[in-house]
């Protein structure tokens, strides 16, 4: 036994790194492997099928020159950015909510919680049909709202907007349980004094829930960022990238033009400059707002 | 102060002056609840009317759906739409889907398992590097390697079979799994470990004995997320299968869409089909869902 050879090792026995060596592994060959070769192929000809050839340099030039590339780069930060402003504050107001003790609440999370619990295959279906301009309630939202035309999907803005709606309404419930976890942590003896001192709800709301809710905010950043940069399901089963490509994000790009054009060469050059993106997105948030620092209050959380 | 006081509901004021803190208490979470309050309702609209529609629909036929619309409530609700659903290939991609996702979650529990136990108690710098790696793991997107994973899965000769869905997706639960798991095995007191190896107990012992009932929370939590992203995972299916005979259910709703166009009650029925085991099961494991899903939050 371990205990008798090694006696630095206090009292105990342990297990060896072996134990870790099988899960290691099988995450390196399906996850961290690939990264390598993701780069590797954005320097390649590949159509699939056979070989991939060394092109060079070919690919990244060609997509720094790429209008369709830097449609799709415009349109995923437009949509990163408009999916941060609009979900923020909802989720900031629904999960400060959900912390507190209303009777009301379990039952109300409950509801709140069924989108989470669905594929974004099955709701993209949902909202596909409610947004259709024949038979769903687009006709008649359009009445109501007296616009022109209630072919919601067919129209550029429209379709981006519907994109942005509906990936919301999946993701604001998790969100939501991200603050709802981080205002439940906001020791109550500060609410307590604050109101003995006689702040109101906005007051304490400003000067209490807000900074207290720092590290949540950037979690819930960073967790949005990267989600709204790869939004994939949604886009394709919703719009198909349409009309024209006005919903043509990133990673729609990049599997339109791997796994439709079959030019995997250029769409791995695609997903590199995605992941690095993403990546530098959230290191630099987490710089920025000094998330690091936190890290260690909440190891192994 | 007295401005405060004058606020509070009728409730709180007939309140004994003795107890002024925790009447202080009860004033801030009622006046919270009223910005608040109306938010919740309006999410609650907008959560409940797409919700309404997705099971009202499936209780009309065809053709009064396209009459009525689908706000309209069902006068005479009827079955029909999921008859035909499983009268079809649904039964096949529903039991596709159910040993993918058996399959992952088996796999993201043996290996979390064992990886978390040596993160934990060995204390080197390898095991450290180890924890490392899955923690940049976690934000690696799947959409960034799917031309890697292809390539892999062909490679293997995999590519079409349920097992090319399962070892990426299981992969990919890997990350979340050992975070979580690791959090979980850190409170196991050292006392126990001795206890266990003066009886001589070996570390496989102490793992199946001591280690595993103690973590079951963690572990059952890791179970029901690794579970329900099997369940839900939409692009590796996508991009690594193609026959019938592997269609897993997220992807036999995509393929619906072409087969129900007119037959909206069929295809919203089987999005019915596919959201309700899942949601069974969060009514039986509604804490491991949330603590999974807090777990990756808290990242």
């Amino acid at each position: 036994m371990k205990l008798e050879k090694n006696p630095s090792a206090p009292r105990t026995g342990r297990p060896g790194i072996a134990w870790a060596i099988p899960g290691a592994l099988f995450f390196l060959f399906f996850a961290g492997a690939p990264m390598a070769i993701v780069g590797y192929l954005s320097f390649t000809d590949w159509n699939g099928l056979s070989d991939p050839v060394w092109s060079g340099m070919d690919n990244w030039s060609r997509l720094w020159n790429d209008d369709g590339m830097r449609n799709a780069v415009w349109l995923s930060l437009l949509l990163t950015a408009l999916t941060w402003l609009t979900q923020t504050p909802i989720v900031l107001l629904l999960g400060v909510w959900a912390a507190g003790r209303q009777r009301n609440r379990a039952v109300l999370s409950a509801i709140f919680f069924v989108p989470l619990l669905a594929s974004s295959v099955a709701l993209a279906l949902l909202w596909r049909t409610i947004f259709d301009p024949n038979f769903g309630l687009a006709p008649d939202i359009a009445n109501f709202l007296n616009l022109e035309s209630a072919d919601l999907l067919g129209s550029e803005r429209g379709a981006f907007a519907a994109v942005l709606f509906v990936t919301g309404w999946q993701f604001v419930p998790f969100h939501m349980l991200i603050y709802q976890g981080g205002a439940r942590q906001i020791p109550r003896s500060f609410y307590d004094a604050a109101a003995i001192d006689g702040a109101g709800t906005v007051r304490q709301f400003f000067h209490i829930t807000l900074p207290q809710l720092r590290n949540t905010i950037v979690t819930s950043t960073v967790l949005m960022v990267v989600g709204a940069l790869t939004y994939f399901d949604t886009v394709l089963i919703l719009t198909r990238g349409g009309p024209g490509d006005a919903t043509a994000i990133v990673p729609y790009l990049m599997y339109d033009t791997g796994f439709k054009a079959f030019d995997l060469g250029y769409a791995s050059a695609v997903a590199t400059a995605l992941v690095v993106v993403a990546t530098a997105a959230s290191l630099l948030l987490v710089r920025l707002t000094g998330f690091t620092k936190m890290r260690s209050t909440r190891e192994g959380l | 102060m007295t401005q405060t006081i004058d606020k509070r509901p009728a409730g709180v004021r007939e309140r004994p002056p003795g107890e002024r803190p925790r009447a202080a208490r009860a004033l801030r979470l009622r006046r919270a609840n009223y910005p608040a309050g109306v938010g919740v309702l309006v999410w609650l609209v907008i959560v409940m009317v797409p919700l309404y529609i997705l099971v009202a629909s499936t209780l009309q036929t065809r053709q009064s759906y396209l009459d009525n619309g689908p706000l309209s409530i069902p006068t005479e609700p009827t079955l029909d739409a999921y008859r035909t659903v499983l009268e079809g290939d649904f039964p096949r991609y529903l039991l596709n889907t159910a040993i993918v996702t058996a399959a992952c979650a088996a796999i993201a529990i043996v290996l979390a398992v064992t990886v978390s136990y040596s993160i934990v108690r060995t204390r080197s710098r390898a095991s450290r590097r180890i924890f490392q790696i899955f923690l940049l793991g976690l934000a690696i997107p799947s959409q960034a390697v799917i031309i890697p994973v292809y390539l892999i899965i062909t490679e293997l000769q995999l590519y079409d079979t349920l097992l090319a869905i399962i070892l990426p997706t299981a992969a990919f639960a890997l990350p979340v799994s050992v975070l979580i798991l690791v959090g979980t095995m850190r409170d196991i007191e050292e006392e126990l470990y001795e206890s266990m190896a003066l009886d001589g107990a070996s570390q496989t012992r102490i793992l199946l004995q001591l280690v595993v009932p103690i973590s079951r929370a963690g572990i059952s939590t890791v179970g029901v997320f690794s579970a329900l992203g099997a369940w839900n995972g939409f692009l590796f299916p996508l991009i690594l299968t193609q026959s019938p005979e592997t269609r897993v259910l997220t992807l036999g709703l995509y393929d619906y869409v072409g087969e129900f166009r007119v037959d909206i009650p069929a295809l919203l029925a089987a999005v019915v089909l596919s959201i309700v085991p899942i949601f069974t099961a969060y009514l039986f494991a509604r804490r491991q869902l949330i603590n999974g899903l807090m777990g990756v939050g808290g990242r």
